[in-house]
């Protein structure tokens, strides 16, 4: 804040300041390099192409929520509900559409046609966003311990409508996207480029873009400045549980099923790529592009260990020591101090 | 309107473009002291103080019979402020008067529940619409509105970053333009540097300079020298003096009666939420002013003038031995005796809130050392510090100062926990006692000791710091700017409290660059770029001691 800061008075900042901060951007790209290299090292299978796309597709679901939790950061806040969004909101949108009886889970027998289910899906997601951003910003709950209430809540919510089970029966338009691939590469890879690329446009050359980068630095100056910022804010809630609901369909049509645990315990390593990607937790510093690369970092280092054959009951140990190295490097390399 | 910088470049450039003869030099100002009704042109309720400031013109920014609650306290009370082109308002009050609630319902940020805003004549636009108020009005609040993390060419155009609109940014166009406009004002800054690497003075420049840019003619400036020291306000002021010859007006808020006679010519005051008196400042005594603002006939008295000298035998207090911290100031050495006040003046960036901070353990020495009776004290540890018997008044108090939401006891008694119970154990009646005593030495006003600190006015709050520097009973007494924010009645409270703990043989060391403050002090030594440059002797010359502070003069005069 403008406090009195004894030092002598610069009339220039240091030059080149712009050009390193680009460079924080970056600073993952030489750490997937490596990641790549060791990868080739540890097993001829690796890079090639099938076993690349299948990296990229396991992205994209963790992707697509590290683009919603971005978004909430730079605005400065933060949301850990995501991670329920992402199972609960296909449980409910196939629990509208499935038919009362006859299978191993029945639906409310609404009679909608089964391709209902995919905008239901991003309707039940962007209803949760709303309600989170809702509360948060005109009830002034704190967003942190609102959102863990949320998380609880649908998970329950989940839990109680599938009883607990998993999910087989679904409508094929429903599995579509997270199966099929376009021109040899799977659709969801697709969509999340295409999503991460609008996002970086807008984050950079758009006004109400670079308003969430004000909202997070000062939002006092921000509404001084004519911003609306809760209505900013609220979009930006209801964006990121609609990509979490999004993130669920292509889960579900990747693995088949809509699984009982699906998102349990995600939102650590949505925060860990968020973080480990440059985006400040205190709001106002980031990129989309930072964040992707601090995905795919992570789904890399699981890959070279799978590949390394590394007994799976350690990667839990590793995962958390490979989180906290990244952290601190991150925490250099962006010169910022994160208290 | 356009925002193009160019536009208010063009303005600028033109001294005298809008008239302002006599505006705000009409003579019917009337003083409406309480009860004084004089049957004169000016209403009692909800009147436009200043008839006659350009009255063939518009006036560029009107509040009139405004009114606003906030649950059970009124914070105005059927006010109003009329503010021509071209001239330099002053308004003044103590804290309390709703200067503040004034400025956010002029800029558009609260709704008064009575009364009318009108800007050239037409009336305010909607609350909803923030970018309609922004044409008329601007301001430059005492907490800094830039965004610390975007480039300063961002901030300039915050929110408007498109230029022509459509919502997508040209990064090359906005950094031009934002060259150009940070030309205009002769600020020296990379367009692309992060905003919050910025002084202060470049980022307040920087928002007078974002103000002007949305065409706005009527800039609100709450104190905006709070943060400055004398060179950066003198700088200001010659910046706010061209655009106010360029038709620029202004509604300026400061604690500093001397600011407002060097820049204003008009003056309103506001006293308990109630408009008291404008006058043209020309017509209008300090005693006058000063009386107006706080309700009684009393100046700001020379405090500690009728003091007893220093006993020369008495013991060394305070020693400070070749002093220094890389890179910030070095080698000073000064004593301080028991019942002695020592001054240290120094401009921003002269070295002397980091020296005090230095004593106090807020830093560490590089160099030299720091003892108490005698005694060294371990550098860069407030615990030890403490425990030598130093108290302090950090310099800000709302970073370093104060637990806002614990109460006033908590707060005063937050460095003396270990005297009120056994084991690590609190006693709440012990601290109760011990707060309340605090508070009726230093006439704290509160409704009691249980309070939280953040109701409390920034007077107020002030004396509760003191009043935990003073909790240990200490030896020696550091007060970082003790008076700054800070209304006339309490800074002469405060700095009697010094006077007084001074006479009970305690040392004290006001670091300050406030001349009101170092008068208070039995000998004043001014530091400049690092460095003592010369001590003075109670009785100084202001402009000799201002010409040291600046660097302009580097004789001792004692």
């Amino acid at each position: 804040m403008s406090t009195i800061v004894e030092e002598p008075v610069r009339t220039r900042p240091p030059a080149g300041r712009f050009t390193i901060r680009r460079l924080r951007d970056f600073s993952l790209i030489p750490v997937i390099l490596l990641l790549l290299i060791v990868g080739f090292i540890v097993s001829p299978n690796f890079l090639t192409k099938d076993n690349m796309l299948a990296v990229l597709q396991q992205c994209t679901e963790l992707s697509l929520l590290v683009l919603g939790e971005a978004l909430i950061l730079i605005a400065g806040r933060m949301d850990l509900s995501l991670e329920s969004t992402i199972g609960v909101a296909p449980v409910l949108a196939v629990w509208l559409v499935l038919p009362a009886h006859g299978g191993r889970f029945n639906g409310l027998g609404t009679g909608l046609p089964g391709w209902t289910a995919i905008p239901l899906c991003l309707l039940i997601g962007a209803i949760i966003g709303a309600i989170n951003g809702l509360v948060i910003l005109k009830v002034r709950i704190n967003a942190f311990i609102l959102t863990l209430g949320m998380l609880i809540a649908l998970r329950g919510l989940q839990v109680g409508v599938s009883g607990g089970n998993s999910i087989f029966e679904l409508p094929s338009s429903f599995t579509y996207l997270g199966r099929t691939s376009w021109l040899g590469v799977p659709a969801s890879v697709w969509i999340c480029a295409a999503l991460f690329a609008i996002a970086i446009v807008l984050l950079s050359w758009h006004r109400h873009g670079r308003a969430l980068y004000a909202i997070g630095g000062n939002a006092d100056a921000s509404r001084a400045a004519g911003i609306r910022t809760d209505r900013l804010l609220l979009i930006v809630f209801i964006t990121a549980s609609t990509l979490a609901a999004l993130a669920g369909i292509l889960y579900v049509g990747h693995y088949g099923s809509i699984s009982a645990s699906q998102g349990d315990g995600w939102i650590f390593q949505v925060f860990a790529a968020t973080v480990i990607g440059g985006v400040s937790l205190n709001g106002g510093r980031g990129s989309m592009f930072g964040a992707l690369t601090g995905v795919v970092a992570l789904q890399l280092i699981l890959n070279v260990m799978n590949f390394a054959h590394v007994p799976p009951v350690w990667d839990q140990l590793l995962d958390g020591v490979i989180i906290l190295a990244a952290l601190i490097v991150s925490r250099f390399s962006s010169g910022e101090a994160q208290d | 309107m356009s925002d193009d910088p160019a536009d208010a470049g063009a303005a600028a450039s033109r001294p005298g473009a809008v008239s302002n003869e006599g505006a705000g030099q009409s003579a019917n100002a009337v003083p409406r002291q309480g009860a004084g009704p004089s049957g004169n042109a000016v209403p009692r309720q909800g009147g436009v103080p200043s008839e006659g400031a350009g009255q063939n013109e518009n006036p560029v920014a009107e509040a009139a019979g405004v009114t606003k609650r906030f649950g059970a306290t009124v914070a105005l009370n059927d006010v109003g402020l009329r503010v021509a082109p071209g001239e330099a308002h002053a308004l003044v009050g103590r804290n309390g008067a709703g200067k503040s609630t004034l400025v956010s319902i002029l800029t558009g940020l609260t709704r008064p529940d009575h009364g009318r805003i009108s800007f050239n004549g037409e009336a305010a636009p909607p609350v909803s619409d923030p970018n309609a108020w922004r044409r008329h009005v601007a301001c430059v609040y005492q907490k800094s509105m830039i965004i610390p993390s975007l480039s300063v060419a961002e901030n300039l155009y915050l929110n408007r970053q498109d230029l022509g609109g459509g919502g997508r940014i040209s990064w090359r166009a906005l950094r031009s333009r934002a060259a150009d406009l940070l030309d205009t004002w002769g600020i020296d800054v990379d367009p692309r540097a992060e905003a919050g690497s910025l002084t202060v003075e470049q980022r307040q420049t920087l928002e007078i300079a974002r103000a002007l840019s949305f065409g706005a003619r009527f800039i609100i400036l709450d104190e905006p020298t709070a943060q400055l020291d004398g060179a950066g306000i003198e700088r200001l002021f010659d910046r706010l003096r061209t655009l106010r010859d360029a038709g620029v007006a202004f509604l300026f808020i400061s604690h500093h009666l001397q600011e407002v006679y060097e820049l204003c010519q008009t003056v309103t005051v506001y006293r308990d939420a109630r408009h008291v008196l404008t006058a043209p400042v020309a017509e209008l005594g300090r005693e006058a002013l000063v009386e107006a603002m706080t309700g009684e006939a009393t100046g700001l008295r020379e405090i500690g003038s009728g003091a007893a000298p220093i006993d020369d035998a008495a013991r060394e207090a305070l020693t400070v031995d070749g002093l220094g911290v890389q890179g910030i100031y070095q080698d000073v050495s000064f004593r301080i005796r028991a019942g002695e006040v020592l001054g240290l003046a120094g401009a921003v960036g002269a070295g002397a809130t980091a020296l005090g901070e230095t004593i106090v353990g807020l830093r560490r020495a590089t160099a030299g050392t720091v003892s108490v009776d005698g005694r060294p004290v371990r550098p860069g540890s407030v615990p030890a510090s403490l425990a030598a018997g130093i108290g302090f008044v950090p310099e800000d108090r709302h970073r370093e100062g104060l637990v806002p939401l614990r109460s006033i006891a908590e707060n005063m008694t937050l460095t003396v926990t270990q005297l009120l119970g056994r084991f690590g154990f609190v006693s709440a009646g012990a601290r109760r006692d011990a707060a309340r005593e605090l508070m009726e030495r230093l006439d704290v006003k509160a409704a009691g000791p249980d309070q939280p600190v953040s109701a409390l006015s920034g007077g107020n709050q002030q004396k509760v710091v003191m009043g935990r520097a003073l909790a240990g009973s200490p030896q020696v007494l550091v007060l970082l700017r003790p008076t700054a924010g800070v209304d006339v009645k309490s800074k002469e409270s405060l700095l009697g409290t010094v006077a007084t703990a001074a006479s009970d043989g305690c040392a004290a060391l006001i670091v300050s660059d406030e001349l009101d403050d170092l008068r208070a002090a039995d000998r004043v030594i001014v530091m400049f770029h690092g460095r003592v440059v010369g001590e003075f002797a109670r009785g100084w010359d202001d402009r000799r001691m201002v010409a040291a502070i600046e660097g302009l003069s580097g004789e001792h005069d004692s």
